[in-house]
């Protein structure tokens, strides 16, 4: 079914992190004597390290085979393997690194291995009563175990293991510092809300299953699929007609989007998004690793992985793009009111997947995972940076508590500054490119309403400039606004931390390179610029799009980097030049200002509709009435209180010893009944 | 086979009764010597060592077992009354291998693990405890329904005394309500089941018991005896199938028959309620796969729709509910509804894939749920309460507890990688191949689980540590540790690897659907559309099958 190159390379991309997050478990649980912290240090980033060397050594092997066929495969063995013919099912422990995967694991290994250094630093000054180096590190490899098999499986329910995997290890890590009540239940809720999105996944796995074996080609892996797809694309789905969406359905757009109900909640996109602004209850690291660069940008990856599928399903396509435009447009215009500096990048990473999936929907999948790519560096070093500034303030989040770092933190304004350019889309930087690329792929799509989603993506260039700058002016300029006792305590973290912020920002700086649309490219006369689209190309399904001349894209260009400046004078003045400002702005729009800064009370509105009727309705009705008041309380004691009633003495000596009696008497009965039917 | 081969089985079920008897025997000769007999302690250690080579042997039975042939294996058969056609007459397949490996696990890790709880009368709660294990043994084995009977009957009396001497405040009412329940579903059984005898005697003119024909008797099974689907209505499949599906339905338990669980759960020992979750309650489930199943299925698959709806708001329900409650013990015992509406929703979607999924979900269910019951008893016995809002922050004092317990709640939500996710897995999609919409039904089970199951561990687990009583808990001790590992090492290897147990799983279930397939005279187009077209290589049958025995029917 698979043919690919075999290679025993592949599994060893997993399997280090993984036995260094069983060393790490053993050594916790078993063995309770204290592991020394250069020990930990050394095996956690020693694995993630090895395995970006590893998956470094298999992008060669990769490289090797034609460009249109490259395809390395690494069966372990059968995980489940069930049932006879038509309906079996042999889901592989398998690996599979095409171009798509590649880029995948080079990203999660290598900003990975970045992180893994910076975690050494900044755990290490965690104080707080509830701390566990090693658990920290136990976690964040059994993470990066989780996000490889992810990104590495050969088939859908593998991949379903790292999905889920992923999930536990954000639970796990969101709620590290467990003696805060809230940061266990962010924890939990990141947990919950993804099982809602896992509950699409899982129908849309079966859909697609069930639709293959009666095509006669039983598959789940992604070969496998793809290679009988054509024998299912055409088929139809009734649904009942007291649903409210019509009853025929073309299959594949009501597979395509189950399995993107799983992305919204990975993914965090509307309306499965709330979990990902509390997720920043968790240590900086975890939020840069999992809550910016890798985790949350699974869905995203399942939707390219799952390109031929979506090529075939426009409908499907079409929610995709307009869910992420306006999850873009609707976080971008949150992050505006936000103070706590995590939770404006959180809101800001919500609205980037967005930008990914406004693209994916629009047919541009090279597009979005260029996106993944350079956001994956600019957003990990802005949350890293952060990181460095809250160690510096002494873990304190709130920027209206800080101000005038920059001449205090001399290390890590720089880098922090070219990560605001890189994602407020300053030419040049990586995040220009591909902001630009996800831009034209929504203006060329023949998606309804492209130039409406084209519209709303320029628009959040725009505002996406602008808090980024309001929290870089809130945070490096002005008045130090620090209690006064740590106003002069305020410096740079030691080395652990500040230099992977060095290679993260050279990344955002040249990351765009790899990609260089065309378009530029024939600026500088240079063919084939954009080389990870052509190598990405054999794995990607192109869907049809608009042509547009070179002369339109530069004006396209132009006029977001025209927004982007916007943006950034906006805030220069408001922030900068007039500090009295927004507040005074606040005051007269106060409505809409308090309506953001709650953020449009979804949280409250969720708990209120879904949450507490249901509690209240398993307690009320499910729990007292049903099951104590009708059935024990009616049903069962209603029914023995007559017998005893009826049975007036007779029952009224029912101990224990009744019971051998009984059975003798059952026994009796039996032989009684059976020499009775007897002739 | 030979050698000890030959009796395996009847060693393995009876082992234990024969430790339990032989401890007895000491304690009586003492005290007939005014002696004080053996002391508690060596009374445990007997008992402990006793159910450990019980599990040794069956891990021997495991391995000598092959997975390869459809049929019974290891069978005995040898005449008990036989003029009534009462034989004694074991055997197992993939499906009560299983079986007979959990229960043996389980037992040696209970005893351990209620070394200190149980205080009373610790040598009649030894002996009970063994009796039981050979009770449970002895149903798994049993392919005489008469033998059947006794065991089912017999193993309700050790559970009776242990929830009503051991239990807790209010565990005579306890004990008597789960004693009631079931006797009410297993005297309708035993009613149709004597319906069957007869007319299997009607038609053959033989008084036999046996399930299957055995080895060298001309006597036909109850199994293929014709059971018509109309007239008159006693005789009809109809009712027998309703009489026998009750009786299972009440022990497995299916919403509305699930009260007595919970407080069955809450009022027993830690020990009592571990076997009941792991073992009790999957008599219910495989006696819908051994009987109710083949026996009837013209009515089983009429009775479908029903089934699988009650399963469905079993699992909807039973999550719910288990959602608000305040007893961290009854949480895991309405959990439990939910966990058995997924084996039945699976049996029941009567296909390879929703069947492979029952019996492996049936394994599950009583390592994750097993284990679980050990964690709060162990939790139960530092704190003497279970209320979640007395905890708060335990992972503090006790890490290792808190980790462990997480991967058991993992477990029992169905994580990937752990065991309960390739049940549930099955179970779904086996479902789903049916009946899309029921399918659909039961995934949001698999979201309410990790709602249920995560809010408790949360308030238990997480938080500052409120209660000063909380505060100075002792992690968990070695004899502890061992028995939590123990249950969580085949938790990870069934998530990891559960292939050796689905190759020994599905010829059974195939089997199984093809006599249900066979014996319902091919009617029903679903169910042979999904055998007939394949045909599985099977090693020549050694022992008895059932396809010999459905061969020589005329």
């Amino acid at each position: 079914m698979v043919n690919g190159v075999d290679s025993d390379l592949l599994h060893w991309i997993p399997l280090l992190p993984l036995a260094a997050a069983i060393y790490h478990g053993v050594m916790i649980g078993l063995v309770r004597r204290q592991t020394p912290q250069t020990v930990v240090a050394a095996v956690s980033c020693g694995a993630v390290i090895l395995a970006f060397v590893v998956s470094f050594m298999a992008l060669l092997d990769l490289l090797d085979q034609p460009e249109t066929s490259r395809l390395l495969v690494d069966n372990v063995y059968t995980w489940i393997g069930a049932g006879i013919g038509t309906s079996a099912i042999s889901a592989e422990l398998a690996f599979r690194l095409d171009p798509l995967s590649a880029v995948m694991i080079l990203v999660v290994t290598g900003v990975g291995s970045l992180i893994h250094i910076y975690s050494i630093g900044y755990m290490d000054d965690d104080h707080r009563d509830d701390k566990g180096f090693q658990r920290f590190f136990c976690y964040l490899n059994l993470f990066t175990f989780s996000m490889l098999v992810l990104v590495l499986a050969d088939n859908l329910v593998l991949m379903f293991l790292g999905w889920e995997g992923v999930g536990l290890c954000s639970y796990l890590l969101i709620g590290f510092w467990y003696s805060d009540s809230f940061n266990a239940y962010c924890g939990s809720k990141a947990f919950i809300v993804n099982r809602i999105g896992d509950f699409g996944f899982l129908i849309g796995l079966f859909l697609l299953f069930g639709a293959l074996v009666e095509a006669g080609h039983p598959a789940v892996s992604f070969s496998g699929i793809e290679q009988h797809f054509s024998s299912i694309v055409d088929r139809t789905l009734t649904l009942p007609a007291w649903l409210p969406f019509g009853t025929e359905w073309r299959l594949v757009n009501v597979i395509g989007l189950c399995f993107f109900v799983g992305a919204c909640g990975k993914s965090a996109q509307l309306p499965l998004y709330v979990w990902l602004p509390d997720a920043m209850a968790g240590p900086t690291p975890v939020s840069a690793l999992i809550h910016a660069a890798t985790m949350v940008t699974a869905g995203v990856y399942m939707v390219c992985r799952m390109s031929f599928l979506y090529a075939a399903a426009p409908e499907a396509s079409a929610v995709i793009a307009w869910t992420g435009g306006i999850t873009a447009l609707f976080a971008a215009t949150i992050a505006v009111t936000q103070t706590d500096i995590k939770k404006v990048l959180a809101y800001s990473t919500v609205s980037q997947l967005g930008y990914m999936f406004l693209a994916a929907g629009c047919g541009g999948f090279s597009a979005a995972v260029f996106h993944l790519g350079t956001h994956a560096f600019f957003k990990a070093l802005l949350f890293l940076g952060a990181g460095a500034v809250i160690l510096a303030m002494h873990h304190e989040q709130d920027m209206e508590k800080m101000g005038g770092l920059w001449s205090r933190l001399h290390a890590t304004r720089w880098v922090f500054l070219i990560g605001v350019l890189a994602i407020a889309g300053v030419p040049g930087l990586s995040g220009f490119f591909s902001k630009d690329e996800i831009l034209v792929a929504a203006y060329a799509s023949h998606v309804p309403g492209h130039d409406w989603l084209y519209g709303i993506g320029l628009l959040t260039a725009g505002i996406t400039s602008f808090y980024m700058f309001r929290l870089f002016f809130r945070v490096f300029l002005g008045d130090c606004r620090a209690p006064v006792a740590t106003r002069d305590h305020i410096t740079d973290p030691g080395g652990f931390v500040v230099k992977p912020l060095w290679v993260l920002a050279f990344f955002s700086v040249v990351g765009g390179y790899f990609g260089l649309p065309q378009v530029w490219g024939d600026l500088i006369e240079m063919e084939n610029s954009n080389s990870l689209a052509n190598f990405l190309a054999p794995v990607l399904t192109s869907t049809e799009a608009h042509h547009l001349d070179h002369s339109t894209e530069y004006g396209m260009a132009l006029a977001a980097v025209g927004l982007a400046a916007a943006g950034a004078a906006l805030a220069w003045l408001l922030y900068v030049k007039r500090p009295g400002l927004p507040d005074r702005l606040a005051k007269q729009m106060s409505g809409i200002h308090r309506t953001l800064l709650n953020k449009y009370y979804i949280d409250e509105i969720y708990d209120a509709v879904f949450v507490r009727p249901l509690v209240a309705f398993s307690d009320r009705v499910l729990f007292r009435t049903v099951d104590a008041g009708l059935i024990d309380g009616v049903a069962v004691n209603g029914t023995a209180n007559t017998i005893r009633s009826l049975a007036a003495n007779g029952l009224k000596y029912v101990h224990s010893g009744l019971t051998q009696t009984y059975v003798f008497m059952m026994l009796v009965g039996a032989v009684a009944i059976v020499m009775y039917l007897l002739p | 086979m030979g050698g000890i081969d030959e009796h395996l089985l009847t060693i393995i079920t009876f082992f234990p009764l024969a430790v339990a008897l032989g401890l007895m025997a000491t304690s009586i000769i003492g005290s007939a010597l005014g002696a004080d007999g053996l002391p508690d302690s060596l009374w445990q250690a007997v008992a402990l060592a006793g159910t450990t080579l019980t599990f040794l042997l069956s891990l021997y039975l495991y391995a000598a077992f092959d997975p390869l042939e459809t049929g019974f294996q290891f069978t005995e058969h040898a005449p008990w009354i036989a003029q009534y056609g009462i034989n004694y007459f074991i055997g197992i397949d993939g499906i009560s291998l299983l079986l007979v490996v959990l229960t043996t696990f389980l037992m040696p890790i209970v005893l351990l693990a209620a070394w200190n709880d149980i205080k009373k009368s610790v040598k009649t709660y030894l002996f009970f405890m063994l009796a039981l294990e050979t009770g449970m043994l002895g149903a798994f084995v049993s392919l005489n329904l008469f033998q059947f009977y006794v065991f089912w009957e017999a193993m309700l009396i050790p559970m009776y005394f242990i929830i009503g001497i051991w239990g807790g405040a209010r565990r005579i009412y306890a004990a008597m309500k789960f004693f009631l329940f079931t006797m009410v579903g297993s005297l309708l059984m035993l009613l149709a089941l004597l319906v069957v005898y007869y007319l299997n005697f009607e038609q053959t003119g033989v008084l036999n018991f046996d399930y299957i024909s055995a080895p060298g008797t001309a006597a036909v099974g109850l199994l293929d005896t014709v059971v018509s689907t109309d007239g008159v209505w006693w005789k009809s499949q109809t009712w027998l199938f309703f009489a026998f599906a009750l009786a299972f339905a009440i022990k497995v338990p299916m919403f509305p028959l699930h009260t007595w669980l919970p407080d069955a759960h809450v009022e027993a020992p830690t020990s009592g309620s571990v076997v009941l979750a792991g073992v009790l309650l999957k008599m219910g489930t495989y006696g819908f796969l051994r009987f109710a199943l083949p026996m009837f299925p013209v009515a089983a698959v009429a009775f479908t729709p029903w089934l699988m709806g009650l399963a469905l708001v079993g699992i909807v329900y039973g999550s719910l509910v288990a959602m608000i409650q305040s007893d961290i013990k009854k949480l895991v015992a309405y959990s439990s509804v939910a966990h058995l509406g997924f084996v039945m929703l699976g049996m029941f979607a009567l296909n390879v894939h929703g069947l492979n999924g029952s019996v492996l979900q049936m394994i599950n269910h009583g390592l994750s749920t097993g284990a679980l019951f050990l964690l709060v008893g162990m939790l139960y016995e530092r704190r003497h309460t279970r209320e979640i809002s007395e905890f708060g922050g335990i992972a503090k004092p006790m890490p290792v507890f808190a980790a462990l317990f997480g991967v058991v709640t993992m477990s029992s939500i169905g994580l990937p990688a752990l065991n309960g996710f390739v049940g549930e897995f099955l179970i779904l999609l086996g479902t789903f191949l049916v009946n899309p919409w029921a399918a659909v039904i039961a995934t949001s089970g698999v979201v309410l689980a990790a709602a249920y199951m995560l809010w408790m561990y949360r308030r238990v687990m997480f938080g500052p540590v409120d209660n000063e009583e909380n505060r100075g808990l002792m992690d968990l001790g070695m004899r502890e540790k061992v028995v939590i590992v123990a249950m969580v090492l085949p938790i990870i290897w069934i998530g990891v690897y559960p292939n050796p147990l689905l190759r020994r799983i599905e010829p059974s279930v195939i089997e199984l659907i093809r006599v249900v397939e066979a014996r319902s005279g091919g009617a029903d187009e679903d169910l042979a559309s999904l055998t007939s077209s394949h045909s599985l290589s099977i090693a020549a049958p050694q022992g008895v099958s059932i396809r010999r025995s459905l061969q020589e029917q005329p």
